[in-house]
């Protein structure tokens, strides 16, 4: 391994790195708050050579992500970013791109929707686009986010997964941060992520149908290709990780991450930047005897239902926690662990749902305390509670 | 754990300050921090405020920080009750100022310390922006950073005489608050 370089950046500038040494061809992408220095990094990065890519300047983000499906086309590796209603803008395309079967990387800066309008981190935006056929991951911190950009090019790439892929950073409290972060070799990163080579692509010597149309008899079909691809990132996502860590010396724990739930009577399941609010309170609570824990879920699709299980199945009670409510039912975590947990076979802990953080709404140390207290309170009937 | 809330406003370089601490305190004296600015828009010459949270484990917690061992104050027209929030018992207050007391009550758990940053930089710099010279004087009345690793941290994201200008700056801050020159 070449020595990487120790940096102090934002995560957004972590995720323009990120890019950077991931060598795509093509980026198109519409500046939205607060995504907005990825693509000013990226604009400069083009602009001096740094990095040899086309840069895209569209008007909006339909647009943006239209180019990038046109390129992908081509076979040309792709990226783009956006946010909030930017990704709300592009929900047509979303769909083009994964049924398509397009392995565009693009980042997502969690914001709130309006209205009220407001600029500040939840994650009701790409929450709300979960059945659009990406894959979806949340990270925690920058060096997690430079790391998915690199990782998600082979994922997506992957011939058995052909399927876009969407990073998601919470907006401000991750992408504003600036924190210390290792930055790879680009011979190491390019030794890890060869040229993308894809044979879904329009070519003079190997013509064939792209982005078609298909009736009744066949529809379906493709749907339940897609279906199993992105399932089958699953296996993908842990070998990827695998050949990472051995490559870079850093180690993920696959579609989710488990603290202490071995013996844990209460657990907390949370995703995304919060998740480090909570280690610090399951360490104390633990010093103190309470046997606590913390499942951080990464990939929201596939998601990890088996994981969910074998971490939940023995605790007492389980609280998610979650910057999103589907208006009139509960949170969309919620309602996907509470599934996972149907399939176990034993009697399943009490759960609660935690709605917080919405419009960017502070989550104290404190707050995860009381959390916790009131996963030990008896039953009261209650099930969704905002905090 | 240290944490620390810049006052400033827009233009004045408070968050800058926070992220210079950052990079001198991770890349240069091997710890942790996280720097963070009062997020959302920004305005020239609006009320902003930097922060910091150094460590020498990595940082979990990135919730907003309520709890401060120490207020840098850029600018004294900022001065209110506003800047002893969360500031803890024998926390440290830095004001930037030519006034020789501050328009306010200091409560009796607060260190205060008075610094003409905006003169001396004037003389250095040519230019009223007194954020690196407000770092040398933190570095000189506590243990948060040494004055070699600001030193290091401002050539490294300064360019050309910007940097030499600033080095010079945060050199005299330091002295003129009593630092010992190692």
């Amino acid at each position: 391994m070449m020595p990487a370089q120790k940096v102090f950046l934002s995560g957004n500038e972590a995720v323009a790195a990120g890019v950077r040494l991931a060598r795509p061809h093509v980026i198109a992408a519409y500046p939205i708050t607060p995504q907005t220095t990825v693509i000013e990094r990226l604009a400069e990065m083009v602009e001096d050579e740094s990095l040899k890519a086309e840069y895209l300047h569209v008007e909006s983000e339909h647009s943006a992500l239209s180019a990038c499906i046109g390129a992908s086309a081509v076979g040309a590796r792709t990226f783009t970013a956006t946010s909030s209603q930017g990704l709300l803008y592009m929900a047509e395309c979303l769909h083009y791109a994964s049924g398509g079967r397009f392995p565009v990387v693009m980042m997502n800066a969690n914001r709130s929707l309006a209205l009220p309008w407001n600029i500040y981190g939840d994650q009701r935006d790409s929450l709300s686009l979960l059945d659009c056929g990406w894959i979806q991951v949340y990270a925690e911190d920058a060096q997690e986010s430079l790391d998915l950009i690199i990782q998600a090019y082979a994922i997506a790439e992957h011939p058995d997964v052909l399927t876009p892929m969407m990073i998601n950073l919470d907006g401000f409290v991750i992408t504003h941060t600036y924190e210390l972060v290792s930055l790879p070799s680009q011979e190491d990163v390019d030794a890890f992520l060869p040229p993308f080579l894809t044979t879904n692509k329009m070519d003079l010597d190997h013509p064939m149908s792209l982005a078609f149309t298909a009736g009744p008899a066949y529809n379906q079909a493709f749907k339940q290709l897609q279906h199993q691809a992105v399932v089958s990132a699953s296996k993908i996502i842990c070998e990827v990780e695998e050949r990472f860590g051995q490559r870079f010396g850093r180690n993920y724990p696959g579609l989710l991450e488990t603290l202490y739930c071995e013996d844990a009577e209460f657990i907390l399941v949370t995703l995304g930047s919060v998740a480090g609010t909570v280690r610090p309170v399951v360490e104390k609570l633990r010093s103190l005897g309470e046997r606590v824990g913390l499942v951080r879920i990464r990939y929201m699709r596939p998601f990890p239902d088996t994981e969910i299980r074998n971490a939940l199945a023995g605790a007492k009670a389980v609280g998610v926690l979650e910057k999103d409510i589907s208006f009139g039912y509960e949170g969309t975590v919620f309602t996907n662990v509470n599934s996972a947990l149907m399939r176990a076979k034993v009697q399943p802990p009490r759960l609660l749902n935690f709605v917080g953080g919405l419009g960017g709404k502070d989550i104290s140390a404190e707050d995860i305390e009381q959390l916790f207290l009131r996963l030990k309170r008896p039953d009261d009937g209650e099930t969704v509670v905002f905090i | 754990m240290v944490e620390i809330r810049f006052h400033g406003r827009g233009g004045q370089g408070a968050f800058t300050a926070a992220r210079l601490l950052g990079v001198a305190v991770t890349l240069f004296e091997n710890r942790h921090a996280l720097a963070f600015p009062s997020f959302g828009p920004e305005r020239r010459g609006s009320p902003v405020l930097g922060f910091i949270r150094i460590d020498d484990r990595k940082i979990a917690d990135r919730s907003s920080i309520t709890r401060c061992n120490v207020v840098v104050v850029l600018d004294d027209t900022l001065l209110d009750a506003q800047v002893f929030s969360g500031l803890q018992a024998g926390g440290l207050l830095l004001v930037n100022t030519a006034c020789n007391e501050l328009p306010l009550s200091i409560p009796d758990h607060v260190r205060t310390v008075i610094v003409d940053a905006t003169a001396l930089a004037r003389q250095y710099l040519g230019r009223p922006l007194a954020n690196t010279a407000m770092l040398g004087a933190l570095s000189a009345l506590s243990e948060v950073v040494t004055l070699q690793s600001l030193l290091a941290a401002v050539r490294q994201e300064m360019k050309g005489s910007s940097a030499e200008k600033n080095a010079l700056l945060l050199e005299e801050t330091y002295k003129t608050l009593g630092g010992q020159w190692q």
